[in-house]
């Protein structure tokens, strides 16, 4: 535990600014502000400036938010901060910039709303986070404490709204505590599993005087985090993965967050042990390495389907073992023996039987069992299969060049034109399947993508957050859906204003796609509510925003318009209209039986 | 065009024998493995603070975990609360219950009861007075006592474990009953095993995911 406090207590030069006004003697500090050169910073008068202080002292560079009445004290703080403040067009956008930004930068992103309506348009996003175990933070303006509960105007319960989807909030319930209130919420988004933490900021405690500096981000001592798992666990682990015949590694998004990638690389080579991925592992092993399955699940490859149902030692790293990716429990992995690597105690077994539950920190565990695992497994025979797999069950595509563009097509010719660390953001539904499938990834935190919620619309927004987190030579493609891209479009605004070098392809069917291969497969056809028919014309949309605007009919178009898309230097949307009969396999249904995927609609 | 891709069809594929049952436990489909559920009290030493009662509950519901009775009450530590929770899941489910609320932040420490821990509901049963005599008699059977009475009613406390509150109950319907009151169950571990304090945290959670014995219902 000790290690963990430590990690998150301020460097020694930090802690000494800080005690120069939070003494024993905090009166005079107050009056004193001057006396130490060093100090740059005006001590905080009030809960707002607490409230940004406690930010400055986390090192937030960015916030996503919006406006209004109850949260304006903490903008006024805001506005003489160093903090660079992105005014998204909406607050859902604010909350997925933000959660991006998390994925990216592995520190927590920070969205600010007002009450009401506000912090209530933020709750997808906040969701969406939970769902991901991505690290947030979230303030919300509230009305002043004395109108809490008289139905104010723009009130709303929003710890009580937000109470099943948050990681841990909290009502700051004074402006001598609201810095510190702060503090711990972002250290909570970030320690241990990842999470979002919100912190509601009535008016009158924003704007309550106050001279009390926040603590540097610290978690309460009740919060625990074990890091290294029980030994005698891992050595029984590590003589089942030597005695293995048909090992798998199950990369979860724990390892990404976790900085685990590089020590299940090590692992998986050394040992020669085939590496599947669940969607948000995507990145945590390169997908162009033999060993590679990619993604297993619902829309998973075939190759990474078989190996898992038929694998006899699975260790799974990182991952909660969820529906899309299990399909039905009965026939999840039935003859493995489940070695369970997790940070969070509470997944152990929670859906799946862990028969080696290994609960820590993702890349220590994996190099306890580096330590541990002596002999490499023979199983030349089940990595001959997994090939073997590989080839019958291979992802080839027809693209017959007089029938419309394939969305494949457009996907691989996106991953051609840009660099290996691009960062991929998607909308949810056909599209983002298709992103998952075809985009070779070999980086982590380079797929940013809406997975256990599954909030269309999380595409365009969330490229606005991972691109101010990227680095200036990182190139960020939103592939999204002509649905998804209606729901958050708004944001075009944010990205020409702040002028933001992104790509957004919009690939066009004038359909809810996943809806209406749903409704052939399961509903005999009827397109109920998923048939558009029409769709404006984004490229002259987001020409009217100010972005440049692309479109593609044929296939001749592509390369090149891709090509100038991505050299543009801001914001561009490709318009790229696709075979509106396009669908994405293998699929697996909902519950069915993962080793059973179908490749075209009649085996489903 | 042939909309999807080529390879063998589902049929032509092998499948493993195994199989696993609802609880995601691999089992072998000759022998019967499901578990059934069972009644356990669980101690959860608490922030004592404004919300956490609506996060124990609001984690209860969310979560389909089926829970008898919960209570809270302060402790010798004025910042801190204890709750009281009684549950019948499957050996599965109680471990989720503990591992779930281990994880609320303000949530100091979780453990499950042994099955001899002291265990105490309070009952106010008020029934029609048509015979007080009788009603003193059959209280004090139980170890309770009247405390109110009126021309047409009398109202009797009776502490004790759950069967016993549900014996007076049933004993007491003789007199015809007005209405009931109960607490719900309270508990303590016996002797010097502490209940659960801020030191003794949480089982390491390693441990706690192995099963645990069958636990009999009750005292």
């Amino acid at each position: 535990m000790s290690e963990r406090a430590a990690k998150v207590t301020p460097t020694d030069e930090e802690q000494d600014d800080e005690q120069i006004t939070d003494s024993a003697a905090p009166d005079a500090a107050a009056e004193e502000p001057a006396a130490d050169t060093e100090t740059t910073t005006d001590p905080v008068t009030s809960g707002a400036e607490a409230v940004v202080r406690a930010l400055e002292n986390a090192g937030v560079e960015y916030a996503f938010g919006v406006q209004g009445g109850a949260i304006m004290p903490v903008y006024d703080a805001l506005y003489d901060s160093d903090i660079r403040h992105v005014t998204m067009a909406h607050e859902q956008g604010a909350a997925h910039a933000a959660d991006a930004y998390g994925i990216v930068s592995g520190e927590p992103g920070v969205c600010l709303a007002t009450s009401g309506p506000g912090a209530t348009n933020l709750v997808t996003g906040i969701a969406d986070a939970d769902m991901d175990s991505d690290p947030m933070l979230a303030l919300t303006g509230q009305v002043p404490t004395e109108f809490v509960g008289n139905d104010a105007f723009q009130e709303t319960d929003t710890t009580g709204v937000t109470t099943p989807i948050t990681k841990d909030n909290t009502f700051a319930s004074g402006s001598d505590t609201v810095g510190n209130d702060v503090s711990e919420a972002f250290a909570l988004a970030r320690e241990g599993r990842p999470g979002p933490t919100l912190v509601d900021l009535p008016k009158d405690v924003t704007n309550g005087e106050t001279d009390r500096e926040p603590d540097a981000p610290t978690v309460p001592d009740t919060y625990e985090v074990q890091e290294r798992a029980d030994e005698e666990i891992v050595a029984a682990a590590a003589e089942r993965i030597e005695t293995a015949d048909r090992p798998v590694m199950l990369l979860g998004g724990g390892v990404i967050k976790g900085e685990a990638s590089e020590a299940c690389r090590e692992f998986a080579i050394e040992h020669e042990i085939p590496v599947i991925t669940t969607m948000p592992g995507i990145g945590a092993f390169p997908e162009d390495h033999e060993l590679s399955l990619e993604m297993a699940g619902m829309h998973g490859t075939g190759y990474a389907n078989m190996a898992i149902t038929h694998c006899d030692t699975l260790i799974g790293i990182g991952t909660r073992f969820d529906d899309r990716l299990t399909g039905g429990i009965e026939t999840f992995a039935p003859d493995a023996e489940v070695i369970h690597v997790d940070i969070d105690p509470a997944e152990i077994s929670k859906n799946i039987h862990a028969d080696y539950p290994l609960i820590g920190d993702a890349e220590t565990v994996v190099e306890q069992l580096g330590e541990a695992v002596d002999d490499s497994p023979e199983a030349k025979k089940w990595r001959a299969q997994c090939q073997q797999w590989k080839s019958d069950y291979s992802m080839a595509y027809d693209a017959p060049k007089d029938k419309p563009v394939q969305p494949e097509f457009v996907v691989e010719a996106l991953d051609e034109a840009t660099d290996d660390d691009t960062i991929v953001t998607t909308g949810v539904g056909q599209h983002q399947m298709w992103a998952c499938q075809y985009w070779t990834y070999t980086e982590p935190r380079t797929w940013v993508s809406s997975h256990g919620l599954g909030a269309m619309g999380y595409g365009l927004p969330s490229a606005i957050g991972a691109r101010l987190a990227a680095d200036d030579d990182q190139d960020v493609v939103c592939i999204d859906g002509d649905g998804s891209f209606l729901m958050t479009m708004q944001g075009l605004s944010v990205a020409v204003r702040e002028d933001l070098d992104i790509t957004v392809a919009v690939l066009n069917n004038e359909y809810i796609g996943m809806v209406r291969q749903w409704q052939d497969a399961f509903f005999e056809g009827r397109h109920a509510a998923s048939d558009y028919g029409w769709m404006p014309e984004f490229d002259k949309l987001a020409e009217a925003f100010g972005a440049q605007g692309y479109r593609i009919d044929d296939y001749d178009d592509v390369a090149d318009t891709v090509a100038d898309a991505v050299a543009y230097d801001g914001p561009s949307v490709i318009d790229v209209h696709i075979d509106p009969d396009a669908n994405v396999y293998p699929m697996v249904p909902s519950g069915g039986d993962n080793g059973q995927f179908a490749l075209t609609e009649d085996q489903l | 065009m042939k909309k999807g891709l080529e390879g063998p069809p589902p049929e032509e594929r092998p499948t493993p024998a195994g199989r696993r049952n609802k609880q995601g436990i691999r089992i072998d489909p000759e022998v019967e493995a499901t578990h059934d559920p069972r009644r356990t009290v669980i101690s959860a030493l608490v922030e004592h603070e404004p919300g956490v009662l609506s996060d124990v509950s609001g984690l209860f519901s969310r979560r389909q975990f089926n829970i008898e009775s919960l209570t809270v009450g302060p402790t010798e530590d004025d910042d801190r609360a204890r709750m009281t929770i009684v549950v019948e899941e499957p050996d599965p489910g109680i471990d989720q219950v503990k591992k779930q609320l281990r994880k609320l932040v303000p949530v100091i420490a979780v453990r499950e009861l042994e099955p001899d821990a002291m265990r105490r509901e309070l009952a106010l049963i008020k029934v029609a007075a048509d015979d007080p005599a009788q009603i003193a008699a059959v209280a004090e059977m139980y170890g309770g006592k009247t405390v109110d009475s009126s021309p047409e009613t009398a109202t009797v406390e009776v502490t004790g474990a759950r069967q016993k509150i549900e014996a007076a109950v049933e004993t007491f319907s003789q007199f015809g009953i007005r209405e009931i009151s109960r607490t719900g169950t309270t508990a303590l571990a016996r002797g010097t095993d502490p209940t659960g304090t801020a030191s003794a945290t949480a089982q390491p959670a390693d441990e706690a995911n192995h099963d645990e014995p069958y636990t009999a219902d009750d005292d």
